[in-house]
């Protein structure tokens, strides 16, 4: 069997919370996880879910309360084990004073690059990001999203095998987060590994392979995004014109919405032939027929929902 | 050898002089000897003597206030702004960006002590019109001022490792000033009587960095020689209690759960 990319067991971490009477605040609990060589793993939770948390303990930024892990089967507490991979932390920030070129040199030499190989790179790489025209450019003169890309490039410079980004989307434009969503498959044609943590689950379901969801510090399910939610067709929705002055059938007078000059309604499937033949002894006009499945989203909320009816971490861990 | 400390110094440097608070103490250090002209030229005869005298001060209190204000940010300023996420995700140990931080600072002083010691250099021709063999005693002067910045920086340093810049200012300054007095503190033991007292006095004291043995400015200015076995026993000095304060602050440093 082969190595796994990142080996996370039993990953816990307690912060104390006050001043006088300081209590522990659960922010990760026993997280357990396995990624595997070259997929493209999402990390998903809303705010406070503790992803960032697991990204600055696998990188050694914090010290887990207990528990361990392994990347590319080399301890997070080996300082080699950061020679095979990249970070980009959430909302990055960099040396004011500092180019973008100067900055990424700066980093290729902490990763002992020689003078030509530390050039090329550096061109290459803020070529990658879209960043080539203001590679002379000092820091504090970038937009966030900017500051985005150079984060990137700096993640990425020295070829690593798994890379971790935290929330590499946010402050991002359109544009900016289509080249972000490129440059994740291109790695992932490159065979890296690649670990994102996100609350937009739309880049999630686009991009994964497998997700992981984490809400109050646990994990809730892990698997295909397909799989993890249910792919079980829960309602069709018809979406349909009146003829004008037109009355709508009975049995959708009260469900159908009104969009625009159409409608929508959603009914269960098994009801879905006699509500379209009723719609077509009415004259109207059918536009389309949609199975409705959950989408991640839904998984998302109905787990949060659930997570709040159980007792708060701080609450269960308090000394 | 690792070459990590070297390449985190050079950044650190490279960071330091493109900020423009420096220049403007530079600036006003410069102007301050400019001004040991005027002093010197209204005292008749020890013109020379005024000029070094004023000028060694100006360059050991701003190389101070530089130690001490850039030291206690310097690190906790990485931590705030999480500029230091990026470095320690890459193969660089905790120690060795401390170390990395202190030489670019280091540098950085000795860079602009270098400024400061052509103009007191320039203000003492202008005055005289020569250098006498005896000026080379300034130089031994700047030299353990330089000694001493490395001294307050590694405290400053130390300090800023689990404390907010406010506080650790305090501290070091805190530091700075016994250190100053801590032959006094020795003789306040010997003038009680309680041999607990002398003891814990003598203790302290030993303890403490003696901040008055780097001080030659009035030896400077008179032109008077220095010995040879002073200058090793303060570089020797400085080099081992740089080294014991940069190792109690990466321990500190390395256990640390950074925010």
């Amino acid at each position: 069997m082969s190595t796994p990319a990142i080996e996370i067991e039993g990953l816990t971490k307690d912060y104390p919370v006050g001043f006088w009477r300081p209590r522990l605040r659960r922010s990760l609990d026993h997280l357990t996880l396995r990624v595997e060589d070259g997929e493209i793993f999402g990390f998903l939770g809303p705010n406070g879910a503790g992803k960032t948390t697991t990204l600055k303990v696998l990188m050694s930024i914090i010290y887990p309360t207990s528990g361990t892990a392994r990347v590319r089967g080399k301890s997070i507490d080996d300082v080699r084990m950061h020679r095979e991979i990249g970070y980009l932390p959430e909302q990055p920030y960099f040396y004011d004073y500092l180019t973008a070129r100067e900055l990424l040199e700066y980093y290729a030499r902490l990763f002992g690059f020689r003078a030509a190989d530390r050039r090329e790179r550096v061109t290459r790489f803020l070529e990658r990001v879209g960043l080539a025209d203001a590679g002379d450019l000092q820091l504090r003169k970038f937009s966030k999203g900017m500051l985005q890309r150079v984060g990137m490039a700096q993640a990425i410079l020295h070829d690593p095998q798994v890379i971790f980004l935290d929330e590499p989307m946010s402050g991002l434009d359109p544009v900016g987060r289509r080249e972000v969503r490129d440059i994740i498959h291109h790695l992932k044609r490159e065979g890296r590994t690649v670990f994102f943590s996100t609350h937009i689950l739309s880049d999630a379901e686009m991009l994964c392979d497998r997700v992981a969801v984490l809400v109050g510090g646990k994990l809730q399910g892990v698997g295909a995004p397909a799989e993890i939610v249910s792919m079980q067709v829960y309602a069709m929705e018809i979406l349909f014109e009146t003829q004008v002055g037109g009355a709508l059938p009975n049995s959708l007078a009260k469900s159908a919405t009104q969009i625009g000059g159409r409608y929508r309604a959603e009914v269960p499937e098994q009801q879905l032939y006699s509500a379209l033949e009723e719609l077509r002894s009415c004259g109207a006009r059918i536009l389309s027929v949609t199975p409705l499945r959950p989408t991640l989203e839904d998984y998302f909320f109905k787990l949060i929902a659930r997570n709040k009816a159980v007792p708060q971490p701080e609450e269960a861990v308090s000394r | 050898m690792s070459a990590i400390p070297g390449i985190v110094a050079i950044n650190t440097f490279r960071e330091a002089v493109r900020d423009r608070v420096l220049y403007n103490l530079i600036v006003f250090a410069l102007m301050m000897i400019g001004a040991s002209i005027l002093v010197g030229e209204i005292s008749i005869g020890i013109d020379r003597l005024v000029i070094i005298n004023l000028g060694l001060s100006a360059i050991s209190i701003f190389g101070l206030v530089m130690a001490i204000f850039i030291g206690v940010g310097l690190v906790y300023k990485e931590m705030e702004k999480r500029t230091l996420y990026s470095v320690l995700a890459k193969p660089v140990r905790r120690w060795e960006f401390l170390v990395g931080k202190f030489g670019g600072l280091l540098l950085t002083l000795a860079v602009n002590t270098g400024f400061m010691t052509l103009g007191l250099a320039a203000a003492l021709f202008y005055v005289s019109r020569e250098f006498l063999r005896t000026d080379a005693t300034i130089l031994v002067a700047i030299y353990f001022i330089l000694l001493e910045l490395a001294l307050v920086t590694a405290f400053a340093l130390f300090f800023s490792c689990f404390s907010s810049p406010m506080l650790s200012t305090l501290f070091t300054l805190g530091i700075y000033v016994a250190g100053f007095f801590s032959a006094d503190i020795r003789g306040i033991g010997t003038v009680t009587r309680s041999p607990a007292m002398q003891m814990t006095a003598r203790v302290i004291s030993y303890l403490l960095p003696n901040f008055r043995n780097f001080n030659i400015i009035s030896a400077a200015s008179h032109g008077d020689a220095i010995p040879f076995s002073l200058i090793w026993q303060n570089t020797v000095y400085a080099a081992l209690y740089v080294a014991l304060v940069l190792i109690a602050a990466s321990s500190i440093f390395s256990g640390r759960n950074l925010k």
